[in-house]
């Protein structure tokens, strides 16, 4: 699968991990949601891959542990793409927790999204319809200037 | 009025461009119906009954004489020759072709207009007085802090999947015009102790099926922590404001189940986080200021002699300035509203002669420039009293000039049946036969200030719960069933309607609302008006009259 990151079309190198499934015995990147990351976080942070977290809608900034600053990657998860959400907690990764490293929107957002979710600091894209990924580069342009200030 | 600059330009230009594609590729089945719903509806396009309807934006009810001619050019070329002020100070269409909607926007671009974020889950229109920059007893003008407000909500990337829709109104006078308790967030320009303007925030007020008056959350606010308060409160909003219920997600349940104290104390700790850096300078808000210096007015217009010699000679023209004109913060200048209240046309619509009539009178009387009301009609703010004869004449011949400005044919009402496809009843056919029942002019005069709000279902667009009078239709088994409401105010007194009883059928609502009006007449005690008998005696005396003959 390929995704956009940093405005490009890249090769895609994570797996999420859900729950309820063990972690791969081969190294690769994997994510896992905010309460395995809480209560596995030993175990995580022996496994030879990259490790990083997805957080839900759900999920608050403040109940995030200082460990998730470790984080190799930090997905944001849509499951509609009406939930707003996701936009300030990307918001506030970048502001309040002044998370420097990869924010990673997937899940159920639509391409017609990404011009303001670059804005709010998400800077890749896991879109799950691989047709539009083309369509999709083109919207970072849409707009040439804006109102308030961008979190990049 | 606010004149773009290039970036303003340049926005609203790629904003009708993105729109194209987007409709392009959901002509071409590239985008899903809901992706495309929430996307059109941010671009003011709904899908209704009979034709989709497009609700253009009229930032804080500001209009000129350019853009009210291209209104009527695109009532001509795209729709059937009319279009419609909301209550929300907006035009709608009504007869747009989807396919036709982008070059609609692109013609609105051209004089810098647009249909933005006038509907769906995100930060609306913001409105307020339409007597702002003339209305004698205001504090100062609030246009310049709408258009720091508008420009901030526009395209505002982290609150534009809200969990529904977000409309702020502020007031700069004492006179709440803009019924801003009614809103989510209600900014009231306000001095303190030394003498400085600043704002009181309200949050949580709003209408629809759940009507809550707002709360004040901040009572001082420094001017140039304004954006950075109102981020705050759309943040915690768009946080915690519920998600699982459509009837629950306005910012106004969120309030009440959190508690204000507790939802004021979580808007204030995000605001500490977020003031420092956000401030808006002195030299910014000078900048806007200048975009709404008074126009040149004349510094004798009040000693012309002719306007009280008019008046004195013709009756009906001194009827006309008493109902339809209102005060001005300059000597020798009356505001004028435009009735669009005709008792044969729907309330609210105009055709694309009137419009183009309207523009011409505007720049010979106005200084160009035309506001929309909330209360669906329009003003020309700065007309001297020498004019208003002349204007007065021109307006009648244009069926513009009915004299029931806050009268009880002055009725608020939504499409209803007519075009929406949520609509229970015929809101539009009531207004009508109230209009063919009530025709004495003498008599609704006399009736004085009474507000009739009628809405087509509990969505409540024509605020019938703050109504003095408020008429909602219900669905009874599939029979249209309307529900009185009597004792409502948008004003500074916000109050909610009392039902006055079971709903009443269709062809009892013209009987019902004359009843109310005759024990008005028999309660009221000298010049009393409507809502306050009403506050006075309470509903009993008004139930039991229109349930008698039951
Ligand atoms: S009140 Fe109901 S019927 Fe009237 S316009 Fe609103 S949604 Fe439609």
């Amino acid at each position: 699968m390929q995704i956009i990151k940093d405005q490009k079309i890249v090769e895609n190198t994570w797996t999420y991990i859900p729950d309820d499934t063990k972690l791969p015995a081969e190294i690769s990147d994997i994510t896992v949601s905010l309460s395995r990351w809480n209560e596995e976080y030993d175990k995580l942070e022996k496994y030879q891959g990259k490790v990083g977290i997805r957080i839900n809608p759900d999920d608050s900034i403040e109940s995030l542990p200082p460990s998730v600053m470790k984080a190799a990657l930090i997905e944001v998860n849509f499951p509609v793409f009406t939930d707003g959400r996701s936009f300030s907690l990307a918001q506030l990764l970048r502001t309040r927790l002044k998370f420097k490293g990869e924010i990673r929107a997937v899940g159920q957002f639509m391409p017609d999204q990404i011009f303001y979710l670059s804005r709010v600091g998400v800077n890749s894209f896991a879109l799950e319809n691989q047709e539009s990924l083309a369509d999709a580069i083109s919207m970072f342009d849409d707009f040439s200037d804006s109102y308030q200030a961008s979190v990049n | 009025m606010y004149q773009y600059n290039d970036k303003d330009q340049t926005l609203i230009d790629e904003r009708v461009a993105q729109f194209r594609g987007q409709t392009e590729r959901f002509l071409r089945g590239e985008i899903g119906e809901d992706q495309f719903r929430a996307l059109r509806l941010m671009n003011g396009l709904y899908i209704q009954t009979h034709a989709p309807m497009l609700r253009v934006a009229v930032p804080y009810g500001l209009l000129n004489s350019r853009k009210v001619r291209k209104l009527a050019e695109i009532a001509r070329a795209y729709d059937k020759g009319y279009c419609h002020i909301s209550t929300r100070q907006n035009v709608q269409y009504n007869w747009p072709e989807l396919e036709k909607v982008p070059d609609i926007l692109q013609e609105l671009a051209s004089v810098q207009m647009h249909a933005i974020q006038t509907s769906g889950n995100c930060l609306r229109n913001t409105t307020t007085d339409h007597l702002a920059g003339v209305a004698p007893d205001e504090i100062e003008d609030p246009r310049p802090y709408c258009e720091i407000i508008r420009q901030w909500t526009t395209f505002h990337p982290e609150f534009a999947y809200l969990p529904r829709k977000f409309k702020i109104a502020v007031s700069a006078t004492t006179t709440d015009r803009a019924a801003t308790q009614f809103h989510d967030i209600g900014v009231h320009l306000v001095k303190n102790e030394s003498g400085d303007t600043g704002f009181r925030i309200l949050a949580g007020g709003g209408l629809g099926r759940t009507p809550i008056i707002g709360k004040i959350i901040k009572p001082y606010l420094e001017k140039q922590h304004l954006l950075s308060y109102l981020e705050a409160i759309l943040r915690v909003y768009n946080l915690h404001g519920r998600r699982d219920n459509k009837f629950k997600a306005r910012i106004k349940i969120l309030v009440k189940e959190t508690g204000v104290e507790k939802f004021t104390e979580m808007v204030n700790a995000e605001w500490q986080q977020i003031k420092n850096g956000m401030e808006l300078s002195e030299q910014r808000i000078n900048d806007i200021k200048a975009h709404f210096a008074p126009p040149a007015y004349l510094t004798n217009a009040d000693q012309d002699k002719s306007f009280a010699l008019h008046k004195k000679q013709d009756s009906e023209f001194a009827t006309w300035i008493k109902y339809n004109t209102a005060d001005h913060k300059i000597a020798g200048y009356r505001a004028v509203f435009i009735s669009l209240k005709a008792p044969d046309s729907p309330p609210g619509d105009i055709t694309h002669t009137q419009l183009d009539a309207i523009a011409d009178l505007s720049d010979q009387y106005s200084f160009g420039e035309i506001r929309t009301t909330h209360r669906q009609n329009l003003v020309l703010a700065d007309v001297k009293q020498a004019d208003l004869h002349q204007l007065w004449q021109n307006l009648n011949t244009l069926d513009l000039a009915t004299p029931n400005i806050g009268t009880i044919t002055d009725i608020i009402c939504c499409p209803g049946l007519d075009f929406c496809s949520l609509a229970n009843a015929g809101s539009i056919g009531i207004t009508k036969q109230i209009n063919e029942a009530i025709d004495n002019q003498d008599y609704i005069h006399d009736l004085g200030d009474i507000k009739i709000n009628i809405s087509g279902c509990m969505n409540g667009c024509a605020h019938q719960s703050v109504g003095h009078i408020g008429i909602l239709g219900v669905d009874k088994k599939g029979v249209e069933w309307y529900q009185i409401t009597l004792g409502g105010s948008s004003e500074n007194e916000a109050a909610i309607g009392d039902r006055l009883g079971p709903a009443v059928a269709k062809e009892h609502v013209v009987k019902t609302i004359t009843t109310i009006l005759d024990v008005y007449i028999q309660q009221r005690l000298e010049d009393e008006s409507f809502l306050n008998t009403v506050k006075r005696v309470g509903i009993t005396p008004f139930k039991e009259q229109v349930y008698a003959n039951h």
